[in-house]
């Protein structure tokens, strides 16, 4: 009972540090939205004169102290008001959580990619550190490494696209909607629009995962449970999967939670190469016509996913090895 | 030769060539790459940032063993008709200036802090260690992007474009310095533990003697094994950021921009313009990697280089 209760202090402190790291990055928001846009300009355009302009400040509240707008600022944004596209003429928020199904589905396909090939990848360049395909395998790798996203990108449409017509290299395809949802995994085009992108996207993060699966799996072998586990008779495999991955799976999963930042930069990477709908084109779009709250509320969010996945990852590590010591951790 | 032979510079090159025969190809291939890149001015055909001396009629051309080539154009042209292959010697070259600027930024702060951090300990070490930490759990790459999204949005694409070489080396560097720090500091502690400091240090020579002339040169092989990672990883993120139009513009190409605007074409099929930059942006990308790799292997066999 007493562990319960430290880790529950523990998850605590730790949510109360993802509130600030958030109040962080809204007043960060808040100065680059003085510093650089109008509000007015998004309300009424360029054409109003002068006057009318400073009276109309002074109604919406505009030209009050800088505490005060910042109050203001706070205030919507605990109630998911973060202002309004100058492009879409619409709450931005709402802008951007329309596009955030694209990105998500996006993520999740290359995600099971990575999943379902580097831990059998990773697990056998461990266990046969030595054999021809290990060794392909890590070569293989280092090129990984070395190819930028959107190059990997471009040579799949390349091939499958323009020489091989097999698949679309364009957009999401066809969507089907549920409730605010909209889907393209439930329709044979959106899955096949699916498969490029994904691809894509996993192929910058598989050489990453399968290196940390072989690290993780090298060390726990090296253990002395492991000897004992095989010297009571349980099979190779068993030994493999139900104590040496058990135990893999924590620095993991801790390494995992670092990459998140990384992760969003390459589905911005990527979904400018094949046009796709998500958050990252639509980021890149107001940053080329100026639509600085829409800006500023896309680093809102994405600051947001951010704190949310390593405050996750921090309290999943906990779960998965209570010897965590919760006073060592801070 | 006898095992007693004075070791010999020569013969120690040689035999580093024999063990990592990749590395010594992937030398081969960046050493010619960086002079083509250096003599751009010299060797290329055509100036390739000068907008007047390009002909529209020339646009598009395939490369020489293609059908409906022109000889004068060896890798064909651009849809503004610009000589691909003086594109990309310049290319290549603001490749190489940028990443190398980046990392020099990254290391004038990074290695300092670091070696600060490692040798003072305390209150110090504590805030290095910890903003570090913060910075990388964000990844360069995002913060490249925000900081020059936001600088476009402020001050226009134009100017982004006028100033995008300092622009991405300071912003690349800025976001790249904790590796460096925390390698240095890492090392550092190391060091500082051993009796040569000690005695250093009992012998009254002073803290920043003892840091800049007896710490830095023994912890400098790990600092050169990670600065050559750390050039790849701020060329590649170059090129991304170009391709995403927050870098160098399209009347400057670096590589990036130049897969950027050929992309486009690829459709027309015009697929050189995108393919063969790609080509030597990999090139760059695995030459530099494979030595990066051969010299953790000969400089730093215990793995101290993060």
């Amino acid at each position: 009972m007493k562990a319960f209760g430290a880790g529950f202090g523990f998850a605590a402190r730790r949510l109360g540090q993802a509130a600030l790291v958030m109040f962080a990055i809204l007043i960060i928001a808040f100065a680059v939205r003085t510093a650089l846009g109008d509000p007015l300009r998004e309300i009424v355009g360029e054409a109003v004169p002068e006057a009318e302009r400073a009276a109309l400040r002074h109604e919406l509240g505009l030209d009050a102290p800088w505490p005060v707008q910042l109050g203001r600022y706070l205030g919507g944004a605990v109630q998911g008001d973060l202002g309004t596209s100058t492009i879409y003429k619409r709450p931005t928020l709402a802008v951007i959580l329309a596009k955030f199904p694209a990105s998500f589905e996006l993520v999740l396909g290359a995600s099971l990619i990575v999943l379902l090939l580097s831990l059998p990848a990773g697990i056998y360049c461990a266990v046969r550190p030595r054999a021809l395909g290990a060794r392909l395998i890590l070569n293989l790798s280092v090129l990984g490494i070395s190819i930028p996203v959107f190059l990997t990108g471009i040579f799949l449409i390349t091939i499958f696209s323009v020489w091989l017509g097999w698949l679309p290299a364009f957009g999401r395809g066809d969507t089907v909607r549920i409730g605010p949802w909209e889907t393209g995994l439930l329709t044979r085009d959106g899955l096949e629009h699916l498969i490029l992108p994904a691809l894509t996207l996993s192929s910058i993060m598989l050489p990453l995962f399968i290196r940390l699966v072989r690290g993780a799996m090298l060390d726990e072998l090296g253990h002395d449970y492991v000897r004992t586990a095989r010297a009571k008779g349980a099979s190779p495999l068993r030994v493999w999967l139900a104590h040496a991955l058990r135990n893999a799976l924590l620095p993991l999963t801790a390494v995992t939670g670092l990459q998140v930042g990384t992760f969003i930069a390459y589905t911005l990477l990527t979904e400018t190469v094949f046009q796709w709908p998500g958050m990252g084109f639509l980021f890149l779009e107001a940053v080329t016509r100026a639509d600085i709250p829409l800006i500023t509320t896309y680093l809102v969010f994405v600051g947001l996913i951010f704190v949310v996945a390593n405050t996750l990852t921090d309290i999943a590590s906990l779960m998965l090895d209570p010897r965590i010591g919760v006073e060592d951790t801070r | 030769m006898s095992a007693d032979a004075p070791p010999n510079r020569r013969s120690a090159l040689r035999a580093f060539a024999d063990r990592h025969k990749g590395a010594a190809i992937a030398a081969l291939v960046l050493g010619a790459l960086a002079l083509a890149a250096s003599l751009a001015p010299l060797i290329a055909p055509q100036d390739a940032f000068d907008l007047a001396s390009f002909d529209v009629l020339d646009a598009n051309l395939p490369p020489a063993w293609l059908d409906g080539s022109d000889p004068r154009f060896l890798l064909g042209t651009d849809a503004q008709g610009r000589d691909l292959l003086s594109a990309i010697l310049y290319g290549t070259r603001i490749s190489l200036t940028v990443g190398l600027l980046a990392v020099a930024i990254a290391a004038a702060i990074g290695v300092p802090l670091g070696l600060l951090a490692g040798y003072a300990k305390g209150t110090i070490d504590t805030v290095v260690t910890r903003v570090a930490d913060i910075q990388l759990s964000f990844s360069t790459l995002m913060m490249a992007i925000i900081a020059l999204a936001l600088f476009r949005a402020a001050f226009g694409g134009e100017s982004l474009g006028r100033f995008a070489v300092p622009l991405l080396a300071v912003v690349i560097g800025l976001a790249e310095w904790p590796y460096l720090a925390r390698t240095a500091r890492a090392a550092t502690q190391v060091e500082a533990a051993k009796d040569y400091i000690r005695a250093a240090r009992a012998l009254g020579l002073s803290t920043s003697g003892i840091m800049w002339r007896h710490i830095l040169p023994n912890i400098a092989s790990p600092l050169i094994v990670v600065a050559t990672t750390q050039i790849a990883g701020a060329i590649m993120a170059e090129a991304a950021l170009s391709f995403l139009g927050l870098g160098m513009p399209v009347t400057k190409p670096s590589l990036g921009t130049l897969i950027r605007s050929g992309y486009d074409l690829m459709f027309a099929g015009a697929w050189w313009v995108t393919i063969i930059p790609g080509l030597v942006l990999i090139g760059l990308l695995v030459s530099v990697n494979v030595l990066g790799d051969a010299l953790r292997d000969a400089l730093d066999p215990r793995g101290r280089a993060g």
